[in-house]
Parts: C-alpha cells; sequence; structure tokens
C-alpha cells in the first residue's frame, strides 16, 4: 500500500497523539486536568501548523483512500483553529459548572480527527468513518453535563436521530457502490461524468441519500428538527464547537462528494440541484422565520445556524468553484462569528438555564461594556452587514448563485436575510437601548477571552481584507 | 514610493491607541502628545513624498501606491489605493501641516477638559479620513473620506453634548451638529448619484481612467457631464457651506474652537474645491456647470460677506468670513482659474487657521466670552495674539505682499478675463466687505474701552503651546503667498508663479477644454489689482472710523438702518426661510401625510401584517417542533420520500 508519509503528517500526529499518548496520560497520570488540558492544545497548534506545511503537497496516500494537500489542509487548519478556541472557552465554562473532567477534551480532539478525515476523504467508506468519529464525540460531548436531564436528553436525541440519519448515509454509500462499482470518489466520478452507470436510477437515489445524511449533520430542512433542541440541551461550549466546525467538516465533505456526483456532464445534476435548491430556500426561510419567535438565545442562535446552513447550501446548488470558494469564505467567517456568538452567551449563562432569555441582555452596553460590542459585532456580522466577514460570504454566495441561474434562490435569500435581520438587531437594541431589568453580577470570562478576542478580530478581518483572503484560498484549491 | 501609504496610517494608529489608551494614560501631555506625532509623522513623510515628486521628471508625477484590493469580484472591483501628485500632496501638506499646529495647539485650548483624549481620538480620526479624502485614486474611497470627516464632523461639533447654544431653532450644541450631520446628507446624495452614473458611464471610479477617458466616453456639453457635474457640485456645495447648503457652518462653530480652525476653515470645508479640482476634466466639459459653480460661488462670497459685518459672536464672524471666502474660491473655479483656486484654498487655510485659533485664544483668555461687544482693550493682555491677529487681519483683507492679496487677486483677475466685469465688480465689493468686517472684529477685540466685568473676568495671555502654533501661521500667512506670485509681478522681479508651474500637468487637460482666453492684459491687471487694494484699505479705513471710539458711531448707524441691520443680524432670514418652505412643510407632510397615512396604515399595515405572517408560520413551526423524537424522525422520512422523488421521477420519464 502506498503511503505518503509527509503529506499524511498531519493526520498521523493527531491519531497518535489521541491514540497512544494521550490515552497513556489519562490512564497513568491523576489530577491531570490541567496537563491533558496543555497537552490536547499542543497537539492542535502542531496538527495546524503540520497541515500549513504540508499543504503544497498535493496527492493521495493510504493506497489512495485519503486525499492530501490542498482545500483538506485548509479545512485542517479551521477544524483545530476552532477546536483550540473551543476548548479555550470550555475550560471556565467547565469549571463554573463543576464538570471539568479530563475526557472533555479528548472527545474534543477525537472529533477534530473526525472532522479532518471528512476533509481528506477520497473514499466513501473513509467519509463514513470520517463522520461517524465526529458524531459519536459529539453524542457524548452533548451529554457531558451528566446530571443535568436536558443535556442528557439532547445527547440521546442526537444518538438516536444520528443513527437513523447514518442508516441512509451506508443504504446511499452502497447504492452508488452498486451502481458504479467503487467506492473511490475518482472513479465515481469517472462513470457519472461519462453516464456510463448501469444503473442510473439506482444512482439518483444513492445521491439522494447521501444528500439527506450529510443535510443532517449540517442540518438542513426538513432533518434540521433536532438541532434546535441539541444545541439548547447541550453545554453551551459544546453547542458552540459542534455548529460551527461541526457544520464545517459537513460542508467539507459536501463539497468534495458533490463534486463528485454532480458533473456538469451528468443527467441527473440539474435534478439534483435543483432539490438541493428547494432545501436551501426552505431552510433558510424556515430558520430565520422561526428565529424571530424565540425567546431564549440560545434557541434563537440554534435556528440561526440552521439558516447560515441553507445560506451555505447555495454554494452546492451553485456547482463550480465560484460556489466552493464561496463556500470556504463564509463557513470560515460563520465559524468564528457563530463561535464567538455562543460563547458570549456562554459567559453570561449561570447554572440552571440563567440568563438565557432574550430580556436578560437588556442594558448589557450598561454593565458589560466590552461583552455587549463583542456581541453586537457578531450580531451585524451574522445579520450580513458590512463591512464584517458576514456580508462579503452572504455577497460572495449570492453572486456565485445568480451566476449559475439560480436568481429565484437569490431572492429567497435575500428576503429571508431581510428577517433574520429582524431578530439579530433585535438583540443589539434590547442589549443598547434598554435598561437591566434586575440585579446582575460581574461576569468575567477567563481563558474565553482569548477566544472572543480572535473571533471578533477574524470577523473583521475577513471583511476588511476579503479579496486578499480569497486570493489566498485561491492557493489552497 | 510605497512609504507613501504610511502617510493616512499615522494618524490612524494615533487614533486607535488614544481611543483605546487615552482614559488609562491619564496623562494630557501624553495624549496630547501622542496625538500630534502622529500628525507630525504624516506631515514629515509627505515633505519626503513631495521631495520624490519634485525629483522627478514634470510630466511623471502622479504615482499610484496600491495599498490591497478590497473587493474584487466580477465587474465590481475596489482597490484601497492612494493618489499622490501634484495636487493631492499639496493638500496634503495642507492638512497635516496645519493639522498638526493645531494638534499642538489644543494640547493648551484644551487643558483641564473631562473629555480630552476623547477629542484627540476625534481629531486623529478626522485627520485619517481628511487623508484618505484627498488621497483616494478612486472616488469610492474619497467618498469613505468624504463621509468619515462628516462624521468626525458631527461628533466634534458636538463635543461638548451638554452644552447650550444659541442659533435658529437650536438650543443645543447636539442639535448644531445634528444640522450639519443633515444638511450635508443633502449634499452626499448628490455625490452618491454622480458616483453612479459614473460607474455606469465609465465601468470604473478611478480618477485617472475617467479623467483620461471621460472626453472619448462623454459629449462635451452634454445633458450627462452636466448632470454629473452638478450632482458632484450639490456635494461640493454641502461640504463647502455654499449656497443654498451652506447654512450649517455658522452652527457648526458649536463645536471647540480648535475644530473650527481644524475643520471648519482650513480643511475640511474645501473638500468641494479638492473635488472639483480633482475632476477638472467633467466640469471643464460642462459650461452650464461651470457657470452654475461661478454664479454659486460668487453670489456666497457676497452675501456671506455681508452677513458678517453684523454678527456679534467672534466666532460666527469668522464662520461667515469663511463661507465667504469659499465663495471667491469657487469662483475661480467656474471661471476656470483652478490654479488660483487652490492657491487660495492654501493661503485662506494658513490666515484663516490663524484667526481662528486667536479668537480661540481671545475665547480662552476670557473664559469663554465670545460676544465682541463684551471684549475691547484686549491689546494689552494678550499681546501675542494681538500681533498675529492683527496679521491675520491684513492678510485675509488683501494687504499687498500678503499672502491673501495674491490669492485674492489672482480669482479676481481671471474672474474679470474669464468672467465679466460685473463678476469683477461684485467680487471687488466682497473683499471691500471682508476689510471691513474683519477690521471691526480687531478694534472691537482688541482696541477702544473696555467694556467687560473687571471684577469677575481678569483677561490673560494663551500658554506657549497655543501661542507658537499662533506665530508659525502669522509667518506663514505673510509668506506664504510668494509662492503663487502673478505673473504681472513676479514678471518684473523674475520670480516665477510657482504654484501654477507645479500644478499646471493636473489640470492640462480641463485647461484645454476651455474656451481660451487670452491677450495680453498686463497693464488692466495692475489697474484692478490696484482698484482692488484701494478697495480693501477703504474697507479697513471705514471700519476704523466706526469703532475706533467704541460702539456709539456703529449703534447710530444701525439705528438709522434698522432695516439692513436686522436683515443682516438674521443672516438674510435664510434660516427662517428655509424653516417655513422647507423644513416645515416637509415636517407637516411627514407628520399629517407620510406618518398619520401612509405610515400607519399603508406601511404599519404591511409591516404588522407580514410580521403576523411571520408570527403565525413560526407559531406553526414550533409546533411541529414537538420536542419528541419519533415525530422527528418521521418528517425526515417523509422528506426523504419527498426528496428522491423529486430526483428519480423526472428521470424516469
Amino acid at each position: 500500500m502506498h503511503i505518503d508519509f509527509f503529506g499524511s503528517l498531519p493526520l498521523l500526529v493527531i491519531w497518535l497523539a489521541l491514540g497512544a499518548i494521550g490515552i497513556a496520560i489519562q490512564a497513568f497520570v491523576r489530577n491531570n486536568t490541567r496537563l491533558v488540558f496543555g497537552y490536547y492544545s499542543g497537539t492542535l497548534v502542531i496538527t495546524a501548523l503540520l497541515a500549513l506545511i504540508t499543504s503544497a503537497h498535493k496527492g493521495t496516500t493510504f493506497g489512495g483512500m485519503i486525499s492530501i494537500g490542498g482545500f483538506a489542509n485548509y479545512f485542517d487548519v479551521l477544524f483545530c483553529g476552532a477546536g483550540l478556541l473551543a476548548m479555550f472557552a470550555a475550560r471556565p465554562y467547565l469549571q463554573r459548572e463543576n464538570s471539568e473532567l479530563d475526557e472533555f477534551y479528548t472527545m474534543l480532539v477525537s472529533a477534530v480527527s473526525g472532522m479532518m478525515l471528512m476533509a481528506h476523504a477520497n473514499n466513501l467508506l473513509v467519509l463514513f468513518v470520517g463522520i461517524e468519529l465526529m458524531s459519536i464525540s459529539f453524542y457524548i460531548m452533548a451529554g457531558f453535563l451528566r446530571t443535568n436531564i436536558r443535556s442528557i436528553e439532547a445527547a440521546l436525541k442526537y444518538f438516536l436521530l444520528g443513527a437513523f440519519a447514518t442508516g441512509f448515509l451506508v443504504y446511499g454509500m452502497s447504492l452508488i457502490y452498486g451502481a458504479t462499482g467503487s467506492l473511490q470518489y475518482d472513479v465515481i466520478a469517472s462513470v457519472i461524468g461519462e453516464n456510463r452507470s448501469q444503473f442510473p436510477t439506482l444512482l439518483a437515489i444513492g445521491a439522494v441519500f447521501l444528500a439527506v445524511a450529510l443535510s443532517f449533520k449540517i442540518a438542513a430542512f426538513p432533518f434540521h428538527q433536532w438541532a434546535p433542541d441539541v444545541y439548547e440541551g447541550s453545554p453551551t461550549v459544546v453547542t458552540a464547537f459542534m455548529s460551527t466546525a461541526g457544520k464545517a467538516a459537513a460542508f467539507s465533505a459536501f463539497i468534495a462528494v458533490f463534486a463528485v456526483l454532480m458533473p456538469a456532464s451528468s443527467l441527473m445534476t440539474p435534478q439534483l440541484q435543483l432539490m438541493l435548491a428547494a432545501v436551501a430556500a426552505i431552510t433558510m426561510l424556515v430558520g430565520n422565520v422561526t428565529a424571530v419567535a424565540q425567546t431564549n438565545v440560545k434557541r434563537m442562535l440554534a435556528y440561526s445556524s440552521i439558516a447560515h446552513a441553507g445560506y451555505l447550501l447555495m454554494g452546492i446548488v451553485a456547482n463550480g468553484e465560484a460556489g466552493y470558494s464561496a463556500i470556504t469564505f463564509y463557513v470560515t467567517s460563520y465559524t468564528f462569528m457563530q463561535l464567538g456568538a455562543f460563547v458570549v452567551v456562554g459567559i453570561l449563562e449561570r447554572g440552571n438555564e440563567e440568563n438565557l432569555q432574550i430580556d436578560d441582555y437588556a442594558g448589557l452596553a450598561k454593565r458589560e461594556p466590552v461583552l455587549a460590542f463583542i456581541m453586537a459585532v457578531f450580531m451585524f456580522s451574522l445579520a450580513g452587514i458590512p463591512p464584517f466577514a458576514g456580508f462579503f460570504g452572504k455577497y460572495l454566495l449570492f453572486v456565485a448563485a445568480i451566476e449559475s441561474g439560480y436568481t429565484w434562490l437569490t431572492i429567497v435569500a435575500v428576503v429571508s436575510s431581510v428577517v433574520s435581520a429582524y431578530f439579530y438587531l433585535g438583540l443589539v437594541v434590547k442589549m443598547y437601548f434598554t435598561e437591566p431589568h434586575k440585579e446582575h453580577s460581574h461576569v468575567s470570562p477567563g481563558l474565553a477571552g482569548i477566544t472572543l478576542f480572535v473571533t471578533v478580530a477574524v470577523s473583521i478581518v475577513l471583511g476588511l481584507f476579503t479579496s486578499q483572503l480569497l486570493s489566498i484560498f485561491g492557493t489552497w484549491w | 514610493m510605497n512609504y507613501a501609504a504610511l502617510i493616512p496610517l499615522f494618524p490612524l494608529i494615533g487614533f486607535v491607541i488614544v481611543a483605546f489608551f487615552g482614559k488609562r494614560l491619564k496623562n494630557e501631555k501624553l495624549i496630547g502628545g501622542i496625538a500630534s506625532t502622529a500628525i507630525l509623522a504624516s506631515f514629515v513623510t509627505a515633505v519626503m513624498v513631495f521631495v520624490g515628486l519634485t525629483n522627478r521628471p514634470e510630466d511623471d508625477r502622479s504615482v499610484i501606491v496600491h495599498v490591497y484590493s478590497w473587493i474584487a469580484t466580477g465587474s465590481f472591483s475596489v482597490d484601497v489605493a492612494y493618489q499622490f501628485d501634484q495636487l493631492s500632496i499639496l493638500f496634503t501638506l495642507i492638512i497635516t501641516g496645519i493639522g498638526f499646529l493645531i494638534h499642538v495647539y489644543s494640547i493648551g485650548y484644551m487643558h483641564g477638559d473631562a473629555g480630552f483624549p476623547r477629542f484627540f481620538a476625534y481629531l486623529n480620526l478626522f485627520v485619517f479620513m481628511m487623508l484618505n479624502l484627498v488621497l483616494a485614486s478612486n472616488f469610492l474611497l474619497t467618498f469613505l473620506g468624504w463621509e468619515g470627516v462628516g462624521l468626525a464632523s458631527y461628533l466634534l461639533i458636538g463635543f461638548w453634548y451638554d452644552r447650550k447654544f444659541e442659533g435658529t431653532r437650536i438650543t443645543w450644541t447636539g442639535d448644531a451638529a445634528m444640522k450639519a450631520f443633515v444638511v450635508n446628507r443633502i449634499g452626499d446624495f448628490g455625490v452618491l448619484l454622480a458616483m453612479f452614473m459614473l460607474f455606469n458611464q465609465f465601468g470604473t471610479l478611478d480618477y485617472a481612467t475617467i479623467n483620461a477617458q471621460a472626453p472619448g466616453v462623454l459629449t462635451a456639453g452634454g445633458t450627462a457631464v452636466t448632470l454629473i457635474t452638478l450632482l458632484l457640485f450639490l456635494g461640493c456645495a454641502g461640504k463647502s457651506a455654499q449656497i443654498p447648503l451652506g447654512v450649517w457652518l455658522p452652527d457648526a462653530m458649536a463645536g471647540p474652537t480648535p475644530v473650527s480652525a481644524l475643520i471648519h476653515a482650513a480643511t475640511m470645508v474645501t473638500s468641494g474645491i479638492f473635488l472639483i479640482a480633482r475632476t477638472n476634466v467633467l466640469f471643464a466639459m460642462s459650461p452650464t456647470t461651470m457657470a452654475v459653480v461661478t454664479g454659486v460661488g460668487i453670489t456666497t462670497a457676497l452675501i456671506a460677506g455681508t452677513i458678517g459685518i453684523a454678527q456679534r459672536d467672534i466666532k460666527k464672524v469668522l464662520a461667515y468670513s469663511t463661507v465667504s471666502q469659499l465663495g471667491f474660491m469657487f469662483a475661480a473655479l467656474g471661471v476656470g482659474a483652478f490654479t488660483a483656486g487652490v492657491f487660495h484654498v492654501m493661503t485662506h487655510a494658513f490666515f484663516k487657521a490663524l484667526l481662528f485659533l486667536g479668537a480661540g485664544s481671545v475665547i480662552h483668555g476670557m473664559h469663554h466670552e465670545q460676544d465682541i461687544m463684551k471684549m475691547g482693550g484686549l491689546r494689552k493682555y494678550m499681546p501675542i495674539t494681538y500681533r498675529t491677529f492683527f496679521i491675520g487681519t491684513l492678510a485675509i483683507s488683501g494687504i499687498p505682499f500678503l499672502s491673501g492679496f495674491f490669492s485674492k487677486d489672482e480669482i479676481l483677475w481671471f474672474a474679470f478675463l474669464n468672467g465679466s466685469p460685473v463678476l469683477w465688480g461684485i467680487g471687488a465689493v466682497a473683499a471691500f466687505t471682508t476689510a471691513f468686517y474683519m477690521w471691526r472684529v480687531l478694534s472691537l477685540t482688541f482696541n477702544g474701552t473696555e467694556r467687560f466685568d473687571h471684577h469677575h473676568l481678569h483677561p490673560h495671555e494663551s500658554p506657549a503651546t497655543m501661542t507658537i502654533p499662533l506665530i508659525v501661521l502669522a509667518v506663514l500667512s505673510v509668506f506664504g503667498g510668494l509662492l503663487g506670485v502673478p505673473h504681472v509681478i513676479g514678471h518684473a522681479l523674475h520670480f516665477p508663479n510657482l504654484l501654477e508651474h507645479w500644478l499646471e500637468p493636473v489640470f492640462a487637460t480641463g485647461m484645454s477644454m476651455l474656451t481660451a482666453h487670452g491677450g495680453d492684459h498686463t497693464s488692466t491687471e495692475v489697474i484692478l489689482m490696484t482698484a482692488s487694494t484701494v478697495l480693501a484699505i477703504l474697507g479697513i479705513l471705514l471700519a476704523r472710523r466706526i469703532y475706533a471710539n467704541g460702539l456709539e458711531t456703529a449703534s447710530g448707524i444701525a439705528a438709522r438702518f434698522t432695516g439692513v441691520y436686522q436683515l443682516l443680524l438674521n443672516k438674510y432670514y435664510v434660516d427662517e426661510v428655509y424653516q417655513m418652505f422647507i423644513a416645515g412643510p416637509i415636517l407637516a407632510l411627514s407628520r399629517d401625510a407620510m406618518w398619520k397615512i401612509v405610515d400607519v396604515i399603508v406601511i404599519d399595515g404591511a409591516v404588522n401584517g407580514s410580521a403576523r405572517i411571520v408570527g403565525a408560520s413560526a407559531t406553526a413551526l414550533r409546533k411541529i417542533q414537538s420536542g419528541v423524537a419519533q415525530n422527528y424522525a418521521l418528517i425526515m422520512m417523509a422528506g426523504i420520500v419527498v426528496l428522491v422523488a423529486m430526483v428519480v421521477i423526472p428521470m424516469l420519464r
């Protein structure tokens, strides 16, 4: 079997760190939380650096099952970065909730390694392993507050529905294997591209099933219903991580798989595009409209993250490099701004679901001016107001959709953006123009301050230097 | 020359430091020092760029420094790029040079103010935006700076937001800031529309491309170019306080005096001149617009000049004087004397900044008294302020061989040459009023009897941080004019017109499109020059006669011409007219028609209706969100069936 050691370094390092050394530390060192925290932070940093170093080294490894270099490495860096930011935010949060166990960091890094496999997969089975590795880690993390009934409910619900979706994932893979005779991306692509499949209907059903399974992971309509319940019930830092990096990972797989399944020459491409466009349109409408009616900030953000999956799907519908680079840009922006917003929620929240109502944010600008300012930046960016990152991401997606002929989808997207401004800016109004209605104790973010600083900085920088960053992204393809 | 891009960067850094750490620094000298150093650094860099430009061949003195491209998608791209050429570097030197002096002055003037760091943060922000305005290589970046200086101006006019300020329908400084902002919006809207039209015609917003392609793309004298330039001029009239949008500037005096000197005299209000100079090719192509610019400019010069005669607030006199001088500059541009207009921007920046800072020194020494009727005899208490103010007065009045003399006479000469004798006449009368009201201010403030209460007021000279900038500006006001000595004088003395030569390439294309006026008029020029100088001296002598002995003569005259006096004192009732015919009807329309009918019934109906629809759908969607996992799985299953059907059924056909 052909193994390209240099190109595989990021994956090898994170696996060894997890499977060999990490487990040993946890088994033999007592009172190891700090050590494990430091160890895994270092692991993520090194993995990200290795991904950067090996990014120009494109090719395949492990007998062609894993692709290396290029855009997968970009996503590696994004996942490691998001994981690191989530770890910084998680430590003070878990300590406050008296639930800091070293296993948390293990699960987090294991989720990151699953995401990396998803982005690197060049074979449907590898994709399957990646998705499951990430999902199972998420199930555990969702239920991490073991004494909190809502956390347990979230974990169980996520697990049940996730297992249901996995069924379709595997079924879809087997249908595609049956129709094309291979699980390798490149082989499948050539069969579909030349319309050589003997069972085009089975192939189409298989493609739809893959779309269904991935839509479940990104929480697109009608596979989104788990998301508000799970996002609300999970510990807020976990929500912050899985609603952002998890979605980014699913999109990295979405891009790779649908670039294979929807070549321009294939007969089923227009139908798949139309199907995805319908899903995208309904997803953003449902996400934003339902968010309007929420009174709980965490739930509101959960619905907003559903809506953002809808915007991002526009890039898949556009089915071309413009769409994919728009997704890459937007998913990066989204990861930072949404993660930051959830972290702010996590800092303000107190046990037993206190301080989660929108009304609890009244007058926040007077009590916590810095935190309120940061939250306002995230809200503006999420609403897509220039010059923040969210605006340019949306702009790129809209342009990609229009240029591929989906003007109606863009109109739906603009209308639902307008709806979204209502609740994003509503929160800003609440923070700045209303008086606090009860006494609050002062909060201190601790390590999460680093997370907030980085996420705010990125939300602004991505907006100010859009075309520089886009041209850098261009070199990663 | 890439280091040139540092020029706007320094004030930005200064702004960030002072804005975020100003309160923690606590030390006033340190804060003021950081802010001033930032501007000084820009000035030094600008000087280096200037020297760099002079070392290049004359036809290659335009350097575009590309900083980065902000948006580049499809047919639309916006670059953050700065254009360093003869015009922009001249403005940059004025902005940073005078800006630095005013920063230093402010350290003394704002001493002890609770908002000290805030003030310097705003001031640095202003300089940053102003530099973006003049250095931009495209309309969009200029517009960003244009809006930015508007914002900084708003923040600084309303800097003492808790103080009262009197004006027509104005009670607080905040109202004055709001007025400036709102009036400017009208002009900005014009610039925005002009930008849309330009993009539509040229497919780009780059100055270089537009100026180069304009003769080919647009027809000279055509509707398109006239409309574009008129819209641009609307913006210029707003920013530079010309009729009909000039009403905000006198009220802008609510801000601290250094702000009035920097923003509302030396720099921001000249952006209109800058924009026309920058797009001189477009303006030269439309004789209609040029006529409008001339007409508006000269009318403003005269009307504002006459209003200045009757004002009692020292800063308001200077404000009307500024409006009047800006009118002169527009008149110059309108008759195609671009160089003369820009020259007057420069000399005006020197002596008007000097006069404002002098007024600030007086106000500082008089403990915030601004009414010249309650001053008098300050000469012995404030010798330096008096002497520098005296020089400024002579310079603005156009006394020979001071800076104002050269620039004003150049404008008047071109008004005669390219315009008409009538134009010259109006200008000369306006120049006469200038000399008159300036001498009036000088007499009432520094000479004659002391009309203030000695028991409560002890006037004193200002500290060195304030007087040194005054002295520097006084020197510049005396000698600054030598940069643009008119040919008729220069020829005899073998002294070239340096400024005209320097700016020649910038205006070459525009000038070539104007109908050439020529001929040897040197003897006429000398006669006109003498005539206007005599008029200016007459103005001074008349003011001296009336105000030398205090207020008796003046009040006698005012009593005899009550109607005229009231008309001037109330600024021709322009504010009232606007209130009655524009603001009032708009308010009534918006209250009775727009609010009660359109808003309440139509819009609220639609909004509430759509809100109800959104709300109802949200409620329905929430019901589907039952929380029961089995139901979710069921809906997923249904969704899968639909999606499979969507893809497979068309394939089976």
